[in-house]
């Protein structure tokens, strides 16, 4: 029976959540400490859940530089590329009409256009790309701690990832100075 | 060693910062501010009627005729997209000198720019005389046969050029919004609150892994608004430059436009900075007396600049030995219009030098007069570039007076309610400091360990 289609979507932006330990912080030195510690001890895909971009947290989890940039550059040409495709036929093929004596394929006049072009088509794939890797929008996500979006930082391992030993972790995360340790899920 | 001062003031914690920029959204309005609410709301309701009967009867309404056929319209759309660069500026090319002293006050100064393009952008509309008609702008297919617009027109230079400014900085603007959304929807105890603020926040929950993504594209977009921002006013200067009018025709143009956009924009911030300040007394923590200061730096600076590129145009009408452009730039400070000439070097020129003294860049309501005469200065710069060049070209059978009616005044006035509106609006509803990214700066210039 084919579903209602608000419902598909609907279901495809809710995300699933899966069971895990989390380790919430009130200081965040102390997170990014923790997070290298569960990475050497094996631990392969956790989370560091945080109300503002964190220093030295990608070197900690050893999260590689984003691709975006590619992603602009390419479509950033793609855009250039269009613009200029455009103005050339529109103005040389489509219908070509000498207007102030230039030539039907002037190309100077037209860089304003393919400029503004190429910035908008590099931009708006920048953040489109950005919406597609943080899987946004999200409907109703899973939320462990209102305030890891103001003043606490976590941590988060789902069960049964590599390297997952529960009373090892729950050590670690209390060693590590965790204000409190817990089951959740994410 | 020179100190560095701290950006925000107040020894806050990160929960602090949370409870201060969100409580603005959360509790209701004083009188003081319902009170200019709703003034600034029955502005906003006369320029609407305003727009209506000039849609409705035509632009007969208004001043423009031969040979003055840019009017209004044309100098008030100017006027606010130069506002907006300011916010630009800000946001995007502070972020990547890494100027840490622009984050409390870039969430506001964008929202400038977004309120101030969409201002601006309703006046080249009305203009047009059919604003119905509005998508023939834009290229696209059509039964006319093959029917394009001119891409050697600067006006669709012009078209090209806002809509994409107008867009980048709504999304830029919007993506920075993101996270703090998320912040106040996770403290929302009212229900409805936490629907609305949810579905803005787009579900973020801030993981490393978005993070890393996420200032990756905050800075791609700093570094594409960039060169946007100067594109766009260039573009703006050639609907004037490329024009073969005497006060037209000049290379200076693009520039001199850009350094007056800053100038004007950089005004325009001290002026809602300093009712900001007035309205929300704790934003004075974040908005401090030394961003006030540094901004009055640039404009002093700025205004350096158009006063530069004032004297430089009549040098080069002297140096060019063209006596029509000779006579339209003496006609311009001594002629029929030379009352808007000396308004506009008095405004722009004289006033900021007072920005040399410590006292005119630290003292509130100080900057604040200043500010409102850079505002109505660079209004008066658009009218003597556009008016004066106009009204006496090159044969004395095309001279004629420009008088404004009343309907271009409702015009004028009226969209400074409609940008007023959209800014206290904004000032309720939005995180109007950026939350999570004031609080990686909280410990600038103070000592505390781990810190840097």
């Amino acid at each position: 029976m084919p579903k209602n289609p608000i419902e598909t979507l609907e279901n495809l932006l809710r995300p699933a959540s899966k069971p895990g330990l989390v380790g919430i912080w009130m200081d965040e030195h102390k997170l990014v400490d923790a997070a290298q510690k569960v990475r050497e001890s094996g631990v392969k895909n956790f989370n560091a859940i945080s109300p503002f971009p964190l220093h030295g947290i990608d070197d900690a989890m050893g999260i590689p530089r984003s691709f975006i940039p590619w992603v602009t550059f390419v479509m950033g040409l793609t855009g250039c590329s269009l613009g200029v495709l455009f103005t050339w036929w529109a103005s040389a093929v489509d219908w070509p009409l000498i207007i102030g004596g230039k030539p039907m394929w002037s190309l100077a006049a037209f860089i304003p256009v393919i400029f503004e072009l190429t910035i908008l088509f590099a931009a708006l794939s920048s953040v489109a790309a950005l919406f597609f890797l943080a899987g946004l929008p999200k409907i109703d996500p899973v939320i462990i701690d209102p305030d890891l979006t103001s003043h606490k930082f976590a941590l988060f391992v789902p069960e049964g990832v590599e390297g997952y030993n529960r009373q090892e972790l729950e050590q670690l995360f209390k060693e590590m100075g965790a204000d409190e340790v817990r089951s959740a899920e994410f | 060693m020179l100190k560095r001062s701290p950006l925000v003031t107040g020894n806050k914690t990160y929960k602090d910062v949370t409870d201060d920029i969100c409580e603005l959204i959360e509790r209701p309005p004083g009188m003081a501010f319902m009170g200019l609410f709703l003034s600034v709301k029955g502005l906003f309701v006369f320029y609407l009627v305003v727009l209506a009967c000039i849609v409705y009867t035509g632009m007969g309404l208004m001043g423009v005729n031969h040979p003055v056929g840019w009017g209004t319209d044309i100098i008030t759309f100017v006027f606010w997209i130069g506002i907006g660069h300011a916010g630009t500026l800000i946001s995007a090319v502070l972020f990547l000198f890494r100027q840490k002293w622009r984050t409390s006050i870039a969430r506001t100064a964008e929202a400038m720019t977004v309120f101030a393009v969409m201002t601006a952008g309703l006046f080249p509309i009305l203009h047009t005389g059919r604003p119905w008609l509005a998508y023939w702008l834009l290229p696209y297919p059509n039964q006319r046969g093959p029917l394009w617009v001119n891409f050697r027109s600067p006006l669709v230079w012009d078209v090209f050029a806002v809509s994409t400014y107008a867009t980048v900085s709504i999304v830029f603007w919007y993506v920075g919004l993101v996270p703090d959304f998320a912040t106040v929807r996770d403290r929302a105890k009212n229900k409805i609150r936490k629907k609305i603020y949810g579905a803005l926040s787009l579900g973020w929950r801030g993981t490393a892994r978005d993070w890393n993504h996420y200032e990756m594209v905050y800075m791609l977009l700093a570094g594409l608004s960039t060169p946007l921002v100067l594109s766009v006013h260039s573009i703006v200067s050639f609907d004037f430059a490329v024009a073969q009018l005497p006060g037209w025709h000049t290379t200076i143009f693009p520039p001199y436009f850009v350094a007056g956009a800053i100038f004007s924009g950089f005004g325009m911030v001290v002026t809602l900075m300093s009712i900001v300040r007035h309205l929300v007394p704790k934003f004075k923590d974040y908005i401090t007396i030394d961003h006030m200061e540094v901004m009055c730096k640039i404009i002093m600076v700025t205004g350096l600049m158009v006063g530069y590129a004032y004297a430089s145009e009549f040098f080069i009408a002297w140096y060019s030995g063209s006596s029509y452009e000779q006579y339209v730039f003496v006609n311009r400070a001594f002629g029929p219009y030379g009352w808007s000439y000396w308004i506009m070097v008095s405004c722009n020129v004289i006033i900021p030098q007072l920005f040399w003294f410590k006292k005119f860049r630290t003292t509130i309501p100080l900057m604040f007069v200043i500010s409102i005469f850079v505002n109505i200065g660079m209004w008066f710069e658009r009218y003597v570039i556009t008016v004066t060049s106009l009204h006496r070209d090159f044969l004395p059978t095309n001279w004629g007076l420009f008088k404004m009616t009343f309907f271009d005044l409702g015009a004028l006035f009226g969209s400074f309610g409609m940008f007023f509106l959209l800014f206290l609006l904004y000032l309720r509803l939005v995180p109007a400091v950026s939350i999570a990214e004031v609080k990686p700066v909280l410990f600038v210039g103070k000592d505390r360990e781990g810190h840097h």
